[in-house]
C-alpha cells in the first residue's frame, strides 16, 4: 500500500449527501476481477452521457460536461469534498480503488458510511471527517475561488487552507499508523500467530461445533 | 423528514452495572482474540461466506503472497451477483455475458485451488449468499460471519454478528481468520406492541430507517428487540437485519429464542447428535442482560407502522402507502432538500402526489431482503386467482437459492405465479443489482422487493420503489401501488 504522509491538493466538491458507492463505480464495472483500472469509471452514470460498459473506450464517450469532474477547474484534483453519509451503500472496495485510481488521494466530509471508510485505509486514500459548518465553509470556499487547494498533513491530523486556517481531524491511532507506514494488515496480524492458535485452540473445546 | 438519532426519544440509560452485558458485548468479548493498545482488536471470525463479486482480488492476493486460507473449512462459496436467472441448468457455460462469465469461472476456479467447499450454479444448493449460509445452517447461533457483501447483517437474525467487510479484509480473514475491528456502539431499537394485519418485517425495517435516517446507525451494532420484533419468524428478522446496513450500521442482531433454535435444527451445517444439546445450552444465553446498558435505544409503536413505499433514491425516502411524495418546500435543511429535489427528478415524481397514484412498468420479487419461502408464500397469496396489470411490462419472480424454489414449487407457488402472469425464475440476486441481464431501462419504474433504491441500482436510469413481497405483488396486480389492506 501506497504512504500517506502530507498532500497538498486541488479540491473537487460532490454537492450532495449519501453518495452511494453505486454512484461511485456502477456494478457493471464490478465484473473485473482486477484491483486496477476502475478510475475512468469512477462516477460513471454521472460522468458520461451514454451507459457505459466494461470494455469500451471512455476516451471516445461523450461527456457531461454539467459534472464536476468534468469541468476544467478541477482537472487533477487530489482532494474530494462530499457531504454527510458518503460511501454508503454496497461494500464493494472498487469505490475506494476507482476513487483512487482516478488520482484522489483524501477525502473530506461530515461523516462516512462505516465500510467505506474502513475500506478507503486499506487502499491509501485518507478519509477525513470534519464538522458539517465546516465542510459547509469549505464547499463555499471552493465554489468562490478556482484552483482551490488544501493541504493535508496526515501526522499532525490537519487540513489547512491556503491563508493558513487550520482544522483538526481525529484518526484512530492504528490506521494513521499504517496509512504513514504504508503497512499491509496482514503481515500486522501475522505477528499474533500465536494468540490466534491460542484462542483457537480454546474454542475448538468449548465451542466444537463451530469446527466442524 | 428525517430526524437524527440523537434527535429522537432515546433514552440514554442508566449506568449499567459490570456484569450486564448486550448481545452485541456477548458476541464481541467471545471472539476477541486481542486487543491491541491502541484500541484496534482483533475478532475471530467463524465463517467467511464468498461470491464471486468481491473475492477475486482477495484470492489474487493469497496467491501473489503465496499464503493458504487459514482455515478452509470455515469458508463457504457460492455465485449469486452474476448468475442469469434462465437456463441455470447449462451451468457457467450457459452464462452469455462474456465478463460476468470470467468472474464466476474464476470463483470456480480459486475454490477448487484452494479447496474451498462451492455450490457451483447447476447444484441446487447455489443461491444467494444470505439466503444459503442460514437455510444450510452454515449461519449459527454464537458465530461471527463475514461476507464481501454489505447485506452480510441478514444473518444477525440468528444472533450471529455478522457483517459486510471489503476486499482486503475478505483475504485477510482468509489469511488469518481474523479481523482487525473497533468495537461498535450498541443501540436498541425496540418495536414495540404488534403490527397490523398485512403490515411486514419489511415494512418494520423501512419504517425504521425513515426514522433513524440512513446514517443514523453509522457506528453502531443494532440490536433489534421489542414484542414485534420477536413475533416475527426467522426469515422476517432475517429481512429486518438485511437493511441494518440500510440504516448505517454493519451489524444487525436479535435474540436467540425458540424460534431461532427450531430453525437450525436438522440443517445439514448444524450440530448433530453430541454436540447438539451442549450448543443449545450455549445459544440460550444469546440475549442482552436485563439491565444491559444500550447507547442509544429507539423505539417504535408497532401499531402504528403501515405498509411502506420509498418514494427517492434513498432507502430512509420513505413513507406510508396512504401518504403522498413529500414535498422538498417543506424541508428546511437545505444540503436534504436539495438531497430531495434531486431525487424527485430523478423518479420523476411531483410533490404531493398520493403513493397510490404512482403506476409501475415492472415488480421484482426476489432479492436477499424477500426471497424466502414466506416471501414467496406471500407474494403468492396476493396473485392467486388475479392478473398481473396490464401496463406491467413484467413482473418477476426469484427465488434466493434452489431450494427455496424446489420448495415453493412443491407448494404450488411457482403455478400461481405463472398463471397470474408473473415469470418464475432461476435463484441469483437478479434485478436487486442488474448484475445480470435482469435489469430497468431508464425511466422504467420498478416495484421492487429488494433492499436499494440508489440511482442505477436496477439498471441506468431505472426507478425503485422499495416495498414488502405482498405489495409488489399488489402493485403488479393493479399496475399502480395499492395498500394490501384494502385488497381483500
Ligand atoms: S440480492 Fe442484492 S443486496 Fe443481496 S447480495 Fe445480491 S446484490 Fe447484494
Amino acid at each position: 500500500m501506497e504512504k500517506f504522509v502530507t498532500l497538498n491538493g486541488l479540491v473537487a466538491p460532490i454537492d450532495r449527501p449519501n453518495v452511494d458507492t453505486d454512484a461511485i463505480i456502477p456494478k457493471q464495472f464490478l465484473k473485473s476481477i482486477k484491483r486496477s483500472g476502475f478510475g475512468p469509471n469512477l462516477f460513471d452514470e454521472w460522468r458520461y452521457l451514454d451507459h457505459g460498459e466494461p470494455g469500451m473506450d471512455n476516451s471516445r464517450r461523450p461527456l457531461n460536461t454539467e459534472f464536476v469532474l468534468n469541468q476544467p477547474r478541477y482537472q487533477g484534483a487530489q482532494v474530494l469534498l462530499g457531504r454527510e453519509n458518503f460511501g454508503c451503500g454496497s461494500s464493494r472496495e472498487h469505490a475506494p480503488w476507482a476513487l483512487e485510481d482516478y488520482g484522489f488521494r483524501a477525502i473530506i466530509a461530515p461523516s462516512f458510511a462505516d465500510i467505506f471508510y474502513n475500506n478507503c485505509f486499506k487502499n491509501g486514500l485518507l478519509p477525513i471527517v470534519l464538522d458539517a459548518a465546516v465542510v459547509d465553509a469549505l464547499f463555499n470556499a471552493c465554489a468562490d475561488t478556482e484552483g482551490y487547494r488544501l493541504t493535508v498533513d496526515l501526522s499532525k491530523q490537519q487540513v489547512v487552507t491556503a491563508t493558513g486556517e487550520t482544522f483538526a481531524f481525529e484518526i484512530d491511532g492504528f490506521r494513521q499508523h499504517c496509512l504513514l507506514n504504508g503497512l499491509d494488515d496482514i503481515g500486522l496480524t501475522m505477528q499474533h500467530v500465536d494468540d490466534i492458535k491460542a484462542y483457537e485452540s480454546k474454542r475448538r473445546v468449548s465451542t466444537p461445533w463451530l469446527f466442524n | 423528514m428525517v430526524a437524527t438519532v440523537r434527535e429522537l426519544n432515546i433514552i440514554e440509560s442508566k449506568e449499567k452495572s459490570m456484569s450486564a452485558k448486550t448481545l452485541y458485548d456477548k458476541l464481541w468479548d467471545a471472539h476477541l482474540v486481542r486487543q491491541n493498545d491502541d484500541g484496534s482488536c482483533l475478532i475471530y471470525i467463524d465463517r467467511q461466506l464468498v461470491h464471486e463479486v468481491t473475492s477475486p482480488q482477495a484470492f489474487e492476493g493469497l496467491r501473489l503472497a503465496g499464503r493458504k486460507p487459514w482455515r478452509v473449512d470455515a469458508n463457504l462459496a457460492t455465485p449469486d451477483h452474476n448468475v442469469p436467472t434462465t437456463g441455470q441448468s447449462a451451468g457457467v457455460a450457459g452464462i452469455v455475458d462474456p465478463v460476468s462469465k470470467i468472474q464466476v469461472e474464476t470463483l470456480d476456479a480459486n475454490c477448487d485451488f484452494f479447496g474451498i467447499t462451492e455450490f457451483k450454479m447447476n447444484d441446487i444448493r447455489q443461491g444467494i449468499v444470505h439466503v444459503v449460509g442460514p437455510e444450510q445452517g452454515a449461519t449459527l447461533p454464537g458465530m461471527t460471519v463475514v461476507c464481501g457483501d454489505s447485506h452480510t447483517s441478514t444473518h444477525g437474525a440468528l444472533g450471529a454478528l455478522a457483517h459486510g467487510i471489503g476486499t482486503s479484509e475478505v483475504e485477510h480473514v482468509m489469511a488469518t481468520q481474523c479481523l482487525i475491528q473497533k468495537k461498535s456502539k450498541n443501540m436498541l431499537i425496540k418495536v414495540n406492541g404488534q403490527v397490523g394485519p398485512g403490515v411486514t418485517a419489511k415494512d418494520i425495517v423501512l419504517a425504521i430507517i425513515g426514522k433513524i435516517g440512513t446514517a443514523g446507525g453509522t457506528g453502531y451494532a443494532i440490536e433489534f428487540g421489542g414484542e414485534a420484533i420477536m413475533a416475527l419468524s426467522i426469515e422476517g428478522r432475517m429481512t429486518v437485519c438485511n437493511m441494518a446496513i440500510e440504516a448505517g450500521a454493519r451489524s444487525g442482531v436479535v435474540a436467540v429464542d425458540d424460534k431461532t433454535v427450531d430453525y437450525v435444527k436438522g440443517r445439514p451445517y448444524a450440530p448433530t447428535a453430541g454436540q447438539w444439546d451442549a450448543a443449545v445450552a450455549a445459544w440460550r444465553d444469546l440475549h442482552s442482560d436485563a439491565d444491559a446498558r444500550f447507547d442509544a435505544v429507539v423505539e417504535l409503536n408497532g401499531a402504528e407502522i403501515e405498509p411502506q413505499v420509498t418514494w427517492g433514491t434513498s432507502p430512509e425516502m420513505v413513507v406510508a402507502v396512504g401518504g403522498s411524495v413529500p414535498d422538498p418546500a417543506a424541508e428546511t435543511d437545505l444540503v436534504k432538500r436539495t438531497g430531495m429535489e434531486k431525487a424527485l427528478v430523478y423518479m420523476g415524481l411531483k410533490a404531493n402526489t398520493p403513493i397510490e397514484e404512482i403506476s409501475i412498468d415492472k415488480v421484482f420479487i426476489g432479492s436477499c431482503t424477500n426471497s424466502r419461502i414466506e416471501d414467496m408464500r406471500a407474494a403468492a397469496a396476493v396473485a392467486q386467482g388475479r392478473k398481473v396489470a396490464a401496463n406491467v411490462k413484467l413482473a418477476m419472480v426469484v427465488p434466493g437459492s434452489g431450494l427455496v424454489k424446489k420448495q415453493a414449487e412443491e407448494e404450488g407457488l411457482d403455478k400461481i405465479f405463472i398463471a397470474a402472469g408473473f415469470e418464475w425464475r432461476e435463484p441469483g440476486c437478479s434485478m436487486c443489482l442488474a448484475m445480470n441481464a435482469d435489469r430497468l431501462e431508464p425511466g422504467e419504474r420498478c416495484a421492487s422487493t429488494s433492499n436499494r433504491n440508489f440511482e442505477g441500482r436496477q439498471g441506468q436510469g431505472g426507478r425503485t420503489h422499495l416495498v414488502s413481497p405482498a405489495m409488489a405483488a399488489a402493485a403488479a396486480v393493479m399496475g399502480h401501488f395499492v395498500d394490501i389492506r384494502t385488497l381483500g
